[in-house]
């Protein structure tokens, strides 16, 4: 069990590590969101009385690097499988559950190691967090939400059969994810209807709790925030496993 | 000789049109088996059921003495598959894609590196064991999984259409290591191929399915006496009649151009 778990991990980190375009190409749209809104916005948000627009995005951007990495590492099953290295894994005589664990795993390592590199970059753009020795559990904390949404990725993996529903899957479940999650904007002054939706939204308990860790400024209260990441975590684990083990091919 | 494969009534169903429609047949341990149809006519269907990546609609089957819907494990671990299209990782090294076999396959460490360089030699891939597998050429990559489907010492080898593609070279040099194999282990070769020269001379035994029901088997020689021709490819054509068979395969091609923009 721990030694699949440890084969299809070390798969995912040696595809990272090795694909260097990739890595500078999911850094592209979080570095841009920060520049264009960062900059953009900024005087407005400051006019506004809410304080430095770029220190209030950060945690929200590294929030949109871990999300979009991860739910694409997961996705990556709709490519094994028209590529056929899903088979070579499917009639091994292994617990599925445990090819799902690892790949969860591996896709979150990936995706947390995505969002550390948005966050070193962001110190080049003047962010300063508000505690370095915070930035330990913020880690761990990036951690799960990645762990989260890779296994969110997988379920959803196991019903798309193509990239045309691959793209749906983007712009009706990943976009409204992420811009309902306050990453971009405080919830506190939001609509009604926006600020109920950001509270089912589990990406906003992932991205207050990094605010709560970086920035010192909360919304939920950090302790509900892992709580609820952690919780949702576990349950997207749990589906996912059993939807990639009722795969076939 | 016992059965190591037994099929009993065996169908499979998709959306209410059936791809297999009741076959049965066996296969010896230690023999060559050919399975031959045109494309559509089910192969692959049954192999998929045979390797426990589908689950029949109805009918029984057991690989060697277990039914892969009850106890899927234990089949995977007497069968090594060798898929038609290829099913290795191509940002891994050959090294790597075997190592990941062997360590799913539960191949302790020691005997694994033994056999991988052994098998790696065997298929004369030894030089290239840590080149990226996308930098190999359509042979290599077959070559490549025959050797990590036979890894785990299988009891029977599955390959569909394993020379799709190959040189003549490689393909005799291929015969030859299973032919071998088959000798030395009684490892038990299920195939399938378009090549009915090639099934002709390798296979102990022949089955033809097409649309879905197996319409005659036997050993090469009888398949040409019953339909009194002179080449199994004239008896095939014979039983399974001369129009083409159409197979869609345009999903396929459209994800490769997308998965090759994504990677600029």
């Amino acid at each position: 069990m721990l030694r699949t778990i440890y084969i299809m991990w070390i798969r995912e980190v040696k595809k990272f590590v090795r694909s260097r375009s990739r890595i500078v190409g999911a850094l592209g749209q979080p570095i841009l969101f920060l520049l264009a809104l960062g900059y953009g916005l900024g005087s407005v948000f400051q006019a506004a009385g809410q304080g430095s627009y770029t220190q209030f995005l950060v945690p929200g951007i590294i929030g949109m690097a871990i999300i979009f990495t991860s739910i694409f590492n997961g996705m990556q099953i709709i490519w094994d499988r028209q590529f056929g290295f899903l088979k070579e894994t499917l009639v091994a005589p292994v617990s599925r559950v445990a090819i799902m664990l690892g790949r969860t795993f591996g896709g979150a390592t990936v995706a947390t190691a995505q969002g550390c590199i948005v966050f070193a970059l962001t110190l080049l753009f003047g962010f300063h967090p508000y505690s370095w020795t915070l930035l330990a559990p913020a880690v761990l904390l990036m951690f799960l939400i990645a762990s989260l949404f890779s296994a969110l990725g997988i379920t959803v993996a196991s019903f798309v059969r193509d990239m045309q529903g691959f793209q749906l899957v983007m712009n009706f479940l990943v976009m409204p994810i992420f811009f309902l999650s306050g990453a971009l904007f405080p919830p506190t002054n939001a609509p009604l209807l926006l600020r109920v939706l950001a509270t089912v939204d589990p990406l906003s308990y992932g991205v207050d709790g990094m605010r709560t860790l970086l920035i010192g400024s909360s919304h939920f209260g950090v302790v509900t925030d892992v709580m609820v990441v952690f919780v949702i975590a576990v349950v997207f684990v749990g589906i996912g496993s059993y939807c990639f083990t009722k795969l076939e091919v | 000789m016992a059965n190591i494969i037994e099929v009993e009534d065996l169908k499979k169903s998709f959306a209410g049109i059936e791809a297999v429609r009741g076959i049965s047949f066996s296969v010896q341990q230690g023999s060559t088996f050919g399975f031959l149809g045109p494309n559509g006519a089910g192969k692959s269907t049954t192999i998929k059921m045979l390797t426990t990546l589908l689950r029949p609609t109805t009918g029984s089957i057991l690989i060697d003495g277990n039914d892969p819907t009850k106890d899927p494990h234990a089949v995977r671990r007497a069968i090594g598959v060798v898929f038609q299209d290829p099913s290795l990782d191509d940002d891994l090294t050959a090294w790597e894609n075997m190592e990941l076999h062997g360590v799913l396959y539960g191949v302790p460490r020691g005997t694994r590196r033994a056999r991988i360089s052994e098998l790696l030699k065997f298929v004369e891939l030894d030089d290239r064991r840590d080149s990226y597998v996308r930098e190999f050429s359509g042979g290599m990559k077959r070559r490549l999984e025959i050797a990590r489907g036979l890894l785990h010492h299988p009891k029977i080898i599955f390959l569909d259409e394993p020379t799709l593609g190959l040189d003549p070279q490689t393909r005799n040099h291929m015969w030859e290591y299973l032919g071998r194999l088959n000798e030395r282990e009684g490892i038990t070769v299920f195939f399938t191929t378009h090549y009915m020269d090639e099934a002709d001379r390798n296979a102990d035994k022949i089955a033809i399915i097409d649309h879905g029901s197996i319409i005659a088997s036997g050993a090469g020689d009888e398949l040409k006496r019953q339909t009194r021709k002179d080449s199994l490819e004239e008896a095939f054509l014979e039983l399974t009649g001369r129009n083409i068979r159409e197979e869609g395969a345009s999903e396929l091609e459209h994800l490769r151009m997308m998965r090759r923009a994504r990677e600029r």
